[in-house]
């Protein structure tokens, strides 16, 4: 273990005026509330809106919080919501035309609205998943206005994870459960109280001079080398506790080896083709133009929402989808995620975050799929 | 207007009747609910024939029909091809005009027994073995689903005939509108059986976003799998009749939900 210069410690009180402060500096602070009993991103107002005394159990196609009895704020995994619905929005304002009397057509643009948020809370796979969605949103020659309007003043405090769920596998692409790179400060909670009855504390990590100047404003101490060490078992024991794995060796060839395959029609006798692995996706994208004309004939409003390659329209070329199967679709979700994005943007499309697992309705497993898959290419050996 | 000629007022605007059949006039009064567009509505289309809003009866042709309910007698029978005949466009709306309605459940079963049992002068009651959708008698242009149907989306179907495009309908299930307002999955997330993963969306995910499990008041959506979602009710603990029962409701004469229910009460939920 290297010293790590910088890292500070903070306690529940430190911790509270880290949020308090960032509301101060104009920040609309969101971060994991309990809500309609998942535990999703919502407003923070201040530190007592986390998720104290709550965990959650997840399966596939099974979520369910629960309590807990220590004074863990951050121990529970994600849930089916992320700060994708921040960023990219499920439905969003394109443009309106109007036509006046004389038949003259006007069009007004809607011009994205500049916002000031603090997520505060980003696990380590929702950071991955942000830094996925800046790479196919924001660069490129065509950077997504709204996308990128939204992310322009985004601070981040990233948490590592220290209570995976048994749906987590983001050690096998690396993003977790340790927080990477594109935090302004990264935390790990030892979780109180510990055995000289001391409440929680949070190790701190900065991660950009915007982080440093937020802690700076807040009492923190210099970390000692045990609470260093404590934050290393932290991540090293969720990592551990992680039962699912997806071996990426030479992914994409494998992948692209079995486009053909019982495994396929397999597959589409449980899937429903619902769309919700998709939409729960935090690095999934696509979106759909829908224009909605008035009954005046005078106005129309083109609007952006949320689409799924799980729906026939989504491949609906001039004489009808080219994928009108749902084996083919999911095979078409499967092979861009863990496949097709890596040709695109040299990185896998999948965080590891599991969302695709406990928010299928039937409960399929990608990690399943894949490992069907590397026993189909032993057996071809 | 005090004639009866046909488009006799303002030729330029199309003419719309509203017709009922065996049904509950939701559907109907879903027209008159779109308080918002109302006006606009009446500034682009003379309303013909609509006994539910007005005295006023013009005689057709008409350029759109609407047509709510299900035909369950002979003369209905008889009627719809009359009006299939003076309609240029014909739209049926609901659950009972696309897919026969609750009142379907009667369809295979002895209906001289129901009448029986129901009326105190059974010898009174004309009618036929089945209630049937609209499309089983007539071609029909467009089928708008839901019990009721959605305004929005029948003010959707109408802007888009007005403009001469096709309307914007999705045929997706109901969890994409669910995860669009940010619902959590109540099947996932409470054990709560939902009809959502294979039922059309347009209603907004409405039940959903009060904890109930859908209904499938529109009807099965595009190719829906309804055999995988009924083992995954049988995981979660229902039993053959109440999970046939979930199918047979007010779409339970759609094809998909019925051949679910046949298939449960013939075969059990399988494994």
């Amino acid at each position: 273990m290297t010293a790590r210069a910088g890292t500070r410690t903070i306690d529940v009180d430190g911790l509270s005026e880290l949020v308090d402060h960032l509301w101060a500096l104009g920040y609309e602070v969101w971060g994991p509330r309990l809500d309609n009993g998942v535990i999703a991103p919502g407003v923070l107002r201040s530190v007592r809106d986390l998720p104290l005394g709550w965990t959650d159990e997840q399966e596939p196609g099974h979520y369910r919080t629960r309590s807990r009895d220590d004074g863990a704020r951050f121990g529970y995994a994600v849930g089916p919501r992320s700060y994708k619905e921040l960023l990219h929005p499920a439905r969003q304002q394109v443009w309106t035309m109007t036509r006046d009397d004389a038949g003259e057509l006007t069009v007004a643009m809607a011009e994205p609205e500049p916002v000031r948020r603090a997520f505060f809370g980003v696990r380590p796979c929702e950071l991955a998943a942000i830094a996925k969605q800046d790479r196919v949103l924001t660069e490129g020659p065509h950077a997504d206005p709204v996308y990128s309007a939204n992310r322009a003043d985004v601070l981040i405090v990233a948490v590592d994870c220290g209570d995976p769920a048994a749906t987590c596998f983001c050690p096998s692409l690396a993003t977790g459960p340790r927080s990477g790179p594109g935090h302004d400060l990264a935390v790990t909670e030892l979780a109180g109280p510990d055995p000289s009855g001391r409440d929680s504390h949070y190790v701190v990590r900065v991660g950009s001079p915007r982080g440093q100047a937020v802690l700076d404003a807040v009492p923190s101490r210099p970390t000692q080398p045990n609470e260093l060490a404590a934050a290393d078992v932290v991540v090293t024991t969720a990592s551990e506790a992680m039962t699912r794995s997806l071996d990426t060796d030479h992914i994409a060839e494998l992948v692209y080896n079995h486009l053909t395959g019982p495994q396929w029609n397999e597959v589409a006798e449980r899937c429903l083709a619902c769309g919700n692995c998709t939409l729960v996706c935090p690095t999934c994208f696509c979106t759909n133009l829908v224009d909605v004309t008035d009954l005046t004939g005078h106005e129309t409003t083109r609007w952006r929402v949320w689409d799924t390659c799980f729906s026939t329209e989504f491949s609906h070329l001039g004489p009808g989808p080219i994928r009108a199967s749902t084996a083919s679709r999911y095979r078409q979700w499967f092979s861009h995620k863990l496949a097709g994005w890596i040709d695109q943007f040299d990185e896998s499309g999948c965080v590891g975050c599991g969302r695709c697992i406990t928010w299928c309705p039937v409960g399929i497993d990608i990690t399943a799929e894949l490992a069907v898959m590397r026993a189909a290419e032993g057996a071809e050996r | 207007m005090m004639t009866s000629t046909p488009q006799s007022t303002e030729t330029t605007k199309p003419t719309l009747a509203v017709w009922k059949f065996a049904s509950c006039d939701g559907c109907q009064l879903t027209l008159l609910d779109c308080e918002d567009h109302l006006l606009d509505v009446i500034g682009r289309i003379d309303i013909a024939y609509f006994p539910e809003a007005s005295s006023a009866m013009v005689a057709g042709p008409y350029d759109v029909s609407l047509v709510e309910g299900s035909i369950t007698t002979l003369s209905d029978a008889e009627r719809i091809a009359e009006i299939r005949r003076q309609s240029k466009v014909l739209i049926t709306i609901g659950a009972c005009a696309t897919a026969g309605g609750i009142q379907a459940l009667r369809n295979g079963r002895d209906i001289s027994e129901f009448v029986g049992i129901v009326y105190a002068h059974p010898e009174f009651i004309s009618t036929l073995d089945t209630s049937t959708p609209i499309a089983d008698h007539v071609e029909v242009d467009f089928e708008l689903r839901g019990c009721p149907i959605d305004p929005g989306q029948l003010i959707e179907t109408i802007a888009a005939h007005l403009a001469g495009r096709p309307a914007r309908i999705p045929t997706t299930s109901v969890c994409v509108e669910c995860k669009a307002r940010a619902n959590p999955c109540i099947m996932v997330a409470a054990g709560t059986p939902c009809l959502g993963p294979v039922t059309m969306g347009g209603c907004g995910a409405l039940c959903p976003a009060y904890g109930r499990g859908c209904y499938g008041c529109f009807g099965p959506m595009e190719q829906p799998n309804t055999a995988s979602l009924v083992r995954w009710f049988g995981q979660l603990g229902l039993g053959d009749r109440e999970i046939a029962r979930a199918f047979r409701s007010f779409n339970g004469w759609a094809e998909p939900f019925r051949a679910a229910a046949d298939s449960i009460e013939t075969n059990g939920i399988g494994s």
